[in-house]
């Protein structure tokens, strides 16, 4: 595969190409889901292809095939050099990468059991074990369960002397039910909702899950909310749990962070944000005990890799320092970019990308992705939040999430959610929202729990891009607590 | 065979030699092939100029594969006899590891549809022809001091279904897709044109229309969220009825009690028309489904009642119906999809024509961001984009920042008054399968903003 590739960059320099990289994907994916006491489906996926991007006069063309042949990759090369050519009678500025890349070398991911090697019978039970117990429940309608794993390789090689290869397993694995009324449907799953839990690694992390021994109270929940008052529409105090801090950290902070959407680069599709360079150091985006990285390096997490899909090595950035604003997820071309918005000796200019570029696959280009944007542990508790707490609502799993096109006016709706009185957990509500103005929202934080309510999510349906592309991310989070926010639909 | 090539005639016949080749291979008696040949192209542009420019060519082979009552899938995007070999036996291995199932769907018997209509020239669009069209935009925007962003695809997509019961069924798809997005300071602005044929794009129209909703929407002033007439663009009316189509639209929805749809009752208002159509050519037609099944006009809302539902061969059974065409590939946890949808026009000559008898309320241009709170109630929530502004006494007055709406939508279109005569075509969100939406704009008597964003 390396000859290939290294046959594509040389066809481009020969055409022209001041720059070129050749990315070879190879994918297997393997999903199991189950429904009603039955295989619902059952799907092994294997793709691989090549994706070839290059710079003439600097203008990018991007082409991809999945025919691995010479001669088809020098024509997809060919085709890639058409495009460029024809960008740059519709460019003013050639795009500048900065200082070259030039990493080499080679990323294995951790893991314990291959996901592939667990027999198709073993994975089939462990699901229809988990279904039968949310059946249990007389008015859950709908029980499913799932399973998946992936492992990807990856090459590339670039023009200016960069080769390096990666693999890695992602597995994981969720529940969902519905309980169903004449008049209502409720819903809940476990670990995450969107189906499932994904992270780096192997079979172990289904094994740790104990779907099966979770799924009786998932049920139970799914039927109590039938019968649960909804939110009520007010002003109070919020406690997240993780699992919605995650989401709210993936659409509040990592998306306004993604430099390429901050110029314009997604303004037609994903839109723009409100994070602009002119406001790093200056922007309190959130109280004192809210600090978020970027860390391509946490083992375990979907974020984590060995380079980017530029040939950038992972790194741990920081985005939010103690509520303050300091930097954003970026590319080669937006750091350079950076450099011309920012004043000269800024001290808020990187040295170089932080290494963000990621590409769904193979025909896709890269473009500015989530790593694993984490919240970082506070010092206090789920149990001492709620205790602290005269009047608020716990909100808990994601249910839906809108936000603006700026990333400032949000609205996120919960599984289930409980009412806080007087430091104690109380009745469950229904159809919980919350809403709010992201920075705002974030400087109303006054507590996260700490080091031992931390998990790592996997977040596994981040859409972006034209054509769109769906990526993975990670996002470490714990509970937290924040005051004066409007819950319920008014 | 390395890749599809040649004209659409090749095409088909390329494609008949690989999914005679697959099911000759496949390791049982009753099996599925189908294949996605994907040949695209999209330009995007930002900040005036092109900075992303892409193309991509691929092939996939999704093999089903039943055996005793069960059924496994597998897929390969290489078309060698060893690569569809083991994705026959993938998927057999699939099927075995399974309980054996009290009803299976049968295959699809074999069928004929005709081809839908496309045009060459779509497929055949150059990285110069779209660029072409691209700097038509950005050079009208920046000549009137506005930003131009968007994206310009081209291309065509053939499918083939074949099974062991006989059935062969092919079909290319083309479309010329254009969406085109303004800034100019604080003012946002938004068009759009989709067509199977490249020569329909009318870029600078769509171009100007954008710049100046971009021009029109600067210095735009905030209103108190509450309930306000409204008016919506095609746009706007496409993305609720892509969410509707999502949620409600199928015979599993149903059967899962997760849908608005209460067959036989009326559930919105009298002028609201509403069915699916995917031999109409208005569309972007697409003539049988991922089973083989070729696609039947359903009318799903008939004058504010529910009139049907979108089955593929699991629903059809259990429902004791035939399947009406609208199946995905295997295995399909979401059920039927209804891809070619059509609202009914109205008596209005023009969008200008909904503002009348409006005192105030507000004009929406697009909606961003929606998400689904309650299937059952048909209530979504999400944002306004790209050009928002107050009507006072039926007339446009001025531009108001995005706001957002949580709203039932069946209750919102029984309130809809007016509609315009003529509709539009916004190619739904760019996925594996465009989604084809045909409407009108139309005035909403009451629509629920709950919040304004700064």
């Amino acid at each position: 595969m390396l000859d290939l590739a290294q046959r594509a960059l040389d066809r481009a320099a020969a055409g022209g190409a001041g720059y070129a990289d050749a990315r070879y994907v190879q994918t297997r994916h393997q999903e199991v889901s189950v429904k009603d006491q039955a295989v619902d489906g059952l799907t092994q996926d294997e793709s691989e292809g090549i994706g070839i991007r290059v710079l003439v006069d600097g203008a990018w063309g991007f082409a991809a095939s999945s025919a691995m042949t010479g001669p088809e990759v020098e024509a997809t090369v060919e085709k890639a050099l058409a495009i460029a050519r024809a960008s740059a009678r519709v460019h003013h500025q050639a795009v500048d990468l900065g200082p070259p890349v030039v990493s080499r070398g080679r990323y294995q991911a951790a893991f314990e059991v291959d996901p592939f090697s667990v027999s198709l019978d073993t994975k089939v039970a462990i699901l229809l074990e988990a279904e039968k117990a949310m059946r249990q429940a007389p008015q859950v309608r709908v029980a499913e369960a799932s399973a998946e794993c992936t492992h990807w390789r990856k090459l590339f090689v670039s023009s200016e002397g960069a080769e390096v290869e990666q693999e890695a397993y992602e597995t994981g694995a969720g529940i969902e039910c519905a309980a169903v009324d004449d008049d209502e449907i409720q819903k809940r799953s476990y670990p995450n909702s969107f189906g499932r839990q994904v992270g780096q690694g192997g079979w172990e992390l289904v094994e740790a899950m104990d779907l099966a021994g979770a799924a009786p109270q998932v049920a139970d929940e799914a039927c109590t909310l039938l019968t649960a008052p909804p939110c009520p529409s007010e002003v109070t105090t919020v406690i997240l749990d993780a699992d919605q801090v995650a989401l709210q950290v993936h659409e509040s902070c990592g998306h306004p962070v993604e430099l390429d959407r901050v110029f314009g680069m997604e303004a037609a599709y994903a839109g723009t944000s409100f994070m602009t360079p002119d406001l790093l150091g200056k922007l309190r985006y959130g109280s004192d005990k809210v600090t978020i990285l970027a860390d391509a390096t946490v083992p375990g997490a979907l974020g984590t890799f060995g380079w980017d899909d530029e040939g950038v090595a992972a790194q741990r950035a920081m985005l939010i320092d103690r509520g303050l604003f300091v930097g954003y997820l970026t590319s080669r071309e937006t750091v350079t970019e950076l450099a011309r918005k920012l004043p000269p000796g800024s001290e808020w200019l990187p040295a170089g990308s932080m290494g963000s570029m990621r590409a769904d696959g193979w025909g896709r280009i890269p473009l500015i992705r989530m790593t694993s944007i984490n919240l970082e542990p506070g010092e206090s508790s789920l149990e001492e939040m709620i205790a602290g707490t005269e009047k608020g609502i716990l909100m808990r799993t994601n249910k839906s999430w809108s936000i603006d096109d700026r990333r400032l006016n949000f609205q996120f709706g919960t599984e289930i959610a409980f009412d806080v009185k007087d430091g104690q957990v109380g009745q469950v509500y229904k159809n919980a929202t919350y809403a709010g103005i992201t920075p705002d929202f974030w400087n109303s934080c006054d507590a996260i729990a700490g080091p031992a309510e931390w998990r790592m999510f996997g977040l596994i349906n981040c859409g972006k891009g034209q054509p769109g592309q769906t990526m993975r991310v990670g996002h470490g989070a714990a509970p937290a607590r924040f005051r004066d926010v409007r819950v319920g639909i008014s | 065979m390395s890749v599809i090539s040649g004209n659409i005639d090749t095409r088909v016949a390329d494609l008949r030699s690989v999914t005679d080749e697959a099911l000759r291979l496949a390791p049982a008696k009753e099996a599925e092939v189908i294949i996605f040949h994907r040949d695209t192209a999209l330009t995007r542009f930002a900040n005036s100029e092109i900075h992303q420019n892409v193309a991509e060519r691929d092939l996939t082979v999704r093999i089903r594969v039943v055996d005793a009552g069960r059924f496994g899938v597998a897929s390969t995007n290489s078309v060698d006899a060893d690569s569809l070999r083991r994705a026959g036996e993938l998927a057999l291995e699939a099927a075995r590891r399974q309980p054996v199932r009290e009803m299976t769907p049968p295959l699809a018997p074999p069928a004929e549809a005709d081809p839908p209509p496309i045009d060459p020239a779509t497929a055949a669009a150059t990285p110069e022809d779209r660029a072409s069209l691209v700097a038509i935009i950005c050079a009208d925007a920046e000549a009137r001091g506005v930003s131009a962003f968007g994206a310009l695809s081209t291309g065509i997509n053939t499918y083939a279904v074949a099974n062991s019961g006989g059935l062969f069924l092919a079909g290319p798809r083309t479309i010329a897709n254009l969406q085109v997005a303004t800034i100019a300071g604080d003012g946002h602005g938004y068009a759009d044109r989709a067509s199977i044929h490249f020569a329909d794009i009318d870029a600078a129209a769509a171009g100007e229309e954008a710049i100046d909703k971009a021009l029109n929407t600067r210095d735009a002033g905030a209103i108190e969220p509450g309930v306000y007439p409204v008016v919506l663009e095609e746009a706007a009316v496409a993305e609720l009825l892509e969410y509707l189509s999502y949620i409600g639209f199928s015979g599993l929805a149903a059967e899962e009690g997760r849908t608005f749809m209460r067959l036989g009752e009326k559930i919105t208002g009298a002028s609201i028309h509403v069915w699916d159509d995917g031999n109409d050519p208005s569309g972007l037609p697409m003539t049988f489904d991922f089973e083989g099944v070729p696609k039947r006009r359903v009318e799903l809302i008939t004058d504010g009642v529910a009139t049907g539902l979108v089955h593929d061969m699991a629903s059809a059974v259990r429902f004791g119906v035939e399947s009406t065409g609208h199946g995905l590939p295997a295995p399909n946890p979401i059920g039927a999809w209804a891809s070619n949808l059509f609202i009914g026009g109205g008596n209005a000559g023009s969008k200008a024509d909904l503002l009348k008898g409006i005192e105030r309320g507000v004009w929406v241009t697009r909606f961003w961001y929606v998400n689904v709170l309650h299937p059952r109630q048909s209530l979504l929530t999400g944002m306004t984009r790209d050009g928002t502004f107050l009507i006072e006494k039926g007339e446009i007055t001025r531009p108001i920042k995005n706001m957002r709406f949580t709203q039932s939508v069946m209750e919102a279109l029984a309130g809809a008054s007016a509609i315009t005569r003529k509709q539009k075509l916004v190619a739904g969100s760019d996925y594996e399968f465009t989604q084809a939406l045909m409407v009108p704009a139309m005035r909403l008597d009451a629509f629920n903003f709950t919040s304004v964003t700064r």
